[in-house]
């Protein structure tokens, strides 16, 4: 793609950020401009392929003093963006703080354990601890399907799974239900049950989740500690999110 | 299945039908299903998903985001009490959900074991003008007292119908104490659109510009540059909205514009329907006020039956439009243009990324306006008396005049008109407050000042508004009026994006422990710094204001704050005795050796 907007004799259009001159296209984000000239700008629920959706707000950026979404922000000529500063990347620690907090995650039984972009964030912006107190909230784990288990405990409402099903698979097996704190991932069926919904396990969305939430079961370990993807990668690696989904969905591979 | 279940199943179907035909949309569906059963069982959610064809995800996800629907049986009787700082049920200084739950037997959020009555909080209810105020199977109670408690639980244990109760709890008053361009006259229905036919939409349109009229909600976009860029915005069909969803606390003018005015309402919105080129409007009202609904429709009605709304208006050829009103369920987030909007096709109302605008991707993805009932009724003005006679009244930034809901420790809350410019000091003299310490303008969501600042003046350039204005006198506790704001903010987060769905919890958490005597230097140094991340990083306007409070609190206020510190440098959020609440309730018990200090 970078390849592309290089040749584009008409595409005289710039942003830049911190500094760096980065051309893009009509109709491109801040997010896509950046990751086409290998700029990082650190994401959770954004993957490229996907419906913008702008809710994790760990690619915050500043526009001038303005604070955007660099996913869902257009790229318009002329934007000063700030990106990799101290102050933004603080914001973004507290952000994934927040993350780790409402939720319930087993960071070291895990099983998304190295391979989860949740926790190489956390590890990217330097974050230590959760910071704030827990709020051990009580959420549902659904075990009823054959092949796909869900624990809602781990999941950070990205919905990923929610558009790979709708936008790749072709299916609507997941929706965000509830309020505030209280928004939690449902399963579109009679029963509310994963059995009960026409999810498979060659569905993209029983692979894309960046955590441990979803799960194919029988399948656990199969990567060793200290071989798994962020143990060979850095999550600001670009293109790496292509890496990951090829090998969680080959994992004999 | 047995004959019991197809019974159920056989009646629910003919509820939805029943509901559908008189009105597609979803919320009013569900509000018919648990008006009838007073909850939204799980079958009630499987069958309202085959019948209007949605998915079974969408009808339970909308289920679980109004705060009006439940998944569990409420009372015959749902009372709910209003927990704002005005009309809340410690408006009084006494706690009468308490004393109502004792009188019942029963804990707020329950409902009773015999299914009689089920009692809980709600945010503001919008009768701030009226003193303590609550919601009894959606209608309003007003002026609440320690007396009136008693009777309501007596007569809600002799299952005494609410006709039956006394008609002059219901009565709600305009409250009017100042009037001035708008509220002086009662327009002659249809002289608006008839001087508005005679303009053309060119000329309206250019007259609504020149007025220099702004959006009454607080923000203050150009109302007529709003209605040019969706007339010029590429559609299949364009809408105009009027967005009656005022939850913000302590705000309670357009219950009185829609009970009062309401003509001249539907008439600014046929006038942006003629000039932007719309066949349709909506006005989403908030289910808080669902009982000025009997009033509105019948109000329609009349105009249809005038030719005001309808084919060929005023025998116009061409011009067709009309409205129709669909109702809330409890949730403040709808006030918010692309919420509001996502709520009107029947979803969570949960923020668009913006760009695109409502004005060019809005309701069914295409143009449309979204304006706040002050709004459309200037533009009526407007249209009949000229751009010059607006501008000719507020100041050069902020033309015309600012409704207010003024409410809180004065001497007469209710309704003042002023032109914009009017200082703080002024409107505090004429509403009778003599000792405030801090005035809220522009609801929870708006800017707090000391006595220091009353010399300010609303307008869009120093102290914008929406139209609340609380007064908080110099008994007030300000640490717990700022609780009482961070408490909404949390509940009315929609929960899309990580800064207000888990901040505005975090600041809430945070305010507790230092209100409660826990809070520490550092508590308070965490406070300002999420509150600034929660202000700058969040998607909307909910999150980016729910803060405002705290920071103003903060900076105008610090001593309601420190005089609550503990002099360690830190103290844990655990909280010993908080952790054995569960158990005392279980127990029963709240003597002395029930506590740990």
């Amino acid at each position: 793609m970078s390849a592309d907007i290089k040749q584009s004799p008409i595409t005289k259009n710039t942003i830049t950020i911190d500094g760096q001159e980065i051309p893009f296209l009509a109709g491109q984000t801040i997010m896509d401009a950046a990751l086409a000239a290998g700029v990082y700008i650190p994401h959770l629920c954004h993957r490229q392929g996907f419906t913008p959706h702008g809710s994790c707000k760990l690619c915050v950026v500043d526009i001038a003093s303005r604070s955007a979404s660099a996913c869902t922000m257009p790229a318009v000529a002329g934007q000063q963006i700030s990106n990799n500063t101290p102050a933004l990347n603080e914001a973004r620690k507290t952000i994934t703080q927040m993350l780790f907090i409402e939720g319930n995650h087993i960071c070291p039984s895990c099983e998304k354990c190295g391979d989860c972009t949740l926790q190489a964030m956390a590890y990217h912006l330097g974050m230590l601890d959760g910071h704030f107190p827990q709020f051990f909230q009580r959420r549902e784990v659904d075990a009823s399907h054959p092949t796909v288990m869900l624990d809602r405990d781990r999941c950070i409402l990205c919905e990923l799974c929610v558009r790979a099903s709708r936008e790749v698979d072709g299916k609507n097996v997941f929706a965000i239900a509830g309020r505030g704190i209280n928004a939690h991932l449902v399963v579109n069926s009679a029963s509310g049950k994963l059995v009960d919904s026409d999810l498979e396990t060659s569905d993209m969305a029983a692979h894309i989740c960046p955590v441990g939430a979803i799960l194919i079961k029988e399948h656990g370990y199969e990567v060793p500690i200290g071989q798994r993807t962020f143990d060979l990668h850095q999550v600001s690696e670009i293109g790496l999110e292509k890496t990951i989904l090829t090998k969680v969905r080959q994992p004999d591979e | 299945m047995d004959s019991n279940t197809a019974n159920t199943i056989g009646l629910l179907r003919s509820i939805i039908a029943e509901a559908y035909a008189e009105s597609p949309h979803l919320l009013h569906v569900l509000y018919a299903l648990q008006r009838q059963f007073l909850h939204i069982s799980d079958e009630a959610v499987r069958e309202v998903a085959a019948h209007l064809d949605l998915p079974l995800s969408q009808v339970d996800a909308v289920v679980e985001f109004y705060s009006f629907f439940h998944k569990i049986p409420r009372g015959r009787y749902d009372i709910l009490f209003s927990n704002c700082t005005s009309c809340g049920y410690m408006a009084g200084g006494v706690d009468l959900m308490a004393m109502l739950g004792r009188r019942l037997d029963i804990v707020a959020g329950n409902t009773r074991g015999d299914g009689l009555v089920s009692m809980d909080q709600t945010s503001c209810i919008g009768m701030c003008d009226h003193g303590a105020a609550l919601l009894v199977n959606g209608m309003p109670i007003v002026s609440l007292d320690a007396a009136m408690i008693d009777r309501i639980a007596a007569l809600v244990e002799a299952e005494t119908p609410l006709e039956d109760w006394p008609a002059e709890w219901f009565q709600v008053d305009d409250n009017i104490r100042v009037s001035g361009m708008l509220l002086k006259d009662d327009l002659s229905t249809g002289i608006g659109l008839s001087t508005m036919l005679a303009l053309d939409a060119a000329g309206t349109l250019s007259e609504i510009i020149q007025s220099g009229l702004r959006g009454r909600g607080g923000a203050g976009f150009s109302t007529g540059m709003k209605w040019q860029f969706c007339r010029e915005a590429q559609g299949a069909a364009r809408y105009v909205v009027c967005n009656a969803d005022e939850g913000e606390p302590g705000t309670f003018k357009d219950r009185v514009l829609l009970h009062s005015h309401a003509d001249s309402l539907f008439e600014g919105m046929a006038v942006c329907a003629f000039a932007v080129g719309a066949k349709q409007g909506y006005l989403y009202l908030r289910g808080e006020y669902r009982y000025l609904l009997p009033h509105l429709q019948s109000v329609l009605a009349r105009r249809r039956g005038l030719g005001l709304l309808g084919v060929d208006i005023l025998d116009q050829p061409g011009f067709n439009f009309d409205i129709d009103i669909v109702v809330g369920a409890g949730a403040y987030i709808c006030g918010e243009e692309s919420a509001l909007i996502e709520s009107l096709e029947g979803k969570r109302g949960i923020p668009r990324t913006r760009p695109p605008f409502p004005v060019t991707h809005g309701y069914l993805g295409q143009p449309t306006v979204v304006n706040n009932v002050e709004t459309f009724i200037a533009a009526t003005h407007i249209v009949l008396r000229g751009s010059a006679w607006f501008r000719a009244v507020g100041t050069e930034k902020s033309a015309g005049s600012k409704i207010l809901s003024i409410s809180g420790d004065c001497a007469a809350p209710g309704i003042y008109e002023y032109p914009f410019g009017v200082t703080i000091r002024q409107v505090l003299d004429d509403c009778g407050a003599k000792d405030a310490q801090a005035v809220q303008i522009g609801g929870p969501s708006g800017t707090l000042i000391g006595s220091a600042e009353f010399d300010r003046r609303l307008g869009f350039d120093d102290l914008s508004t929406g139209g609340s204005l609380m007064v908080f006198s110099q008994a007030r506790d300000m640490l717990a009026v700022i609780v009482n704001f961070a408490h909404f903010f949390a509940h009315e987060s929609c929960g899309f994006c990580t800064p207000c769905r888990v901040g505005t919890v975090l600041l809430k958490n945070g305010l507790d422990k230092i209100a409660g005597g826990h809070g520490t230097r550092y508590d308070l140094d965490e406070m300002q710094r999420l509150a600034t991340l929660v202000k700058s990083r969040s998607h909307c306007g909910l999150g980016q204001t729910a803060a405002n409070p705290i920071l103003d609190g903060l900076q105008r206020f610090p001593q309601a704050f420190e005089q609550r510190l503990v002099h360690r440098d830190f103290e844990p959020h655990f909280d010993l005795d908080a952790a054995l609440e569960e158990a005392r309730q279980i127990s029963h018990r709240d003597d002395a050796a029930a506590h740990i200090e």
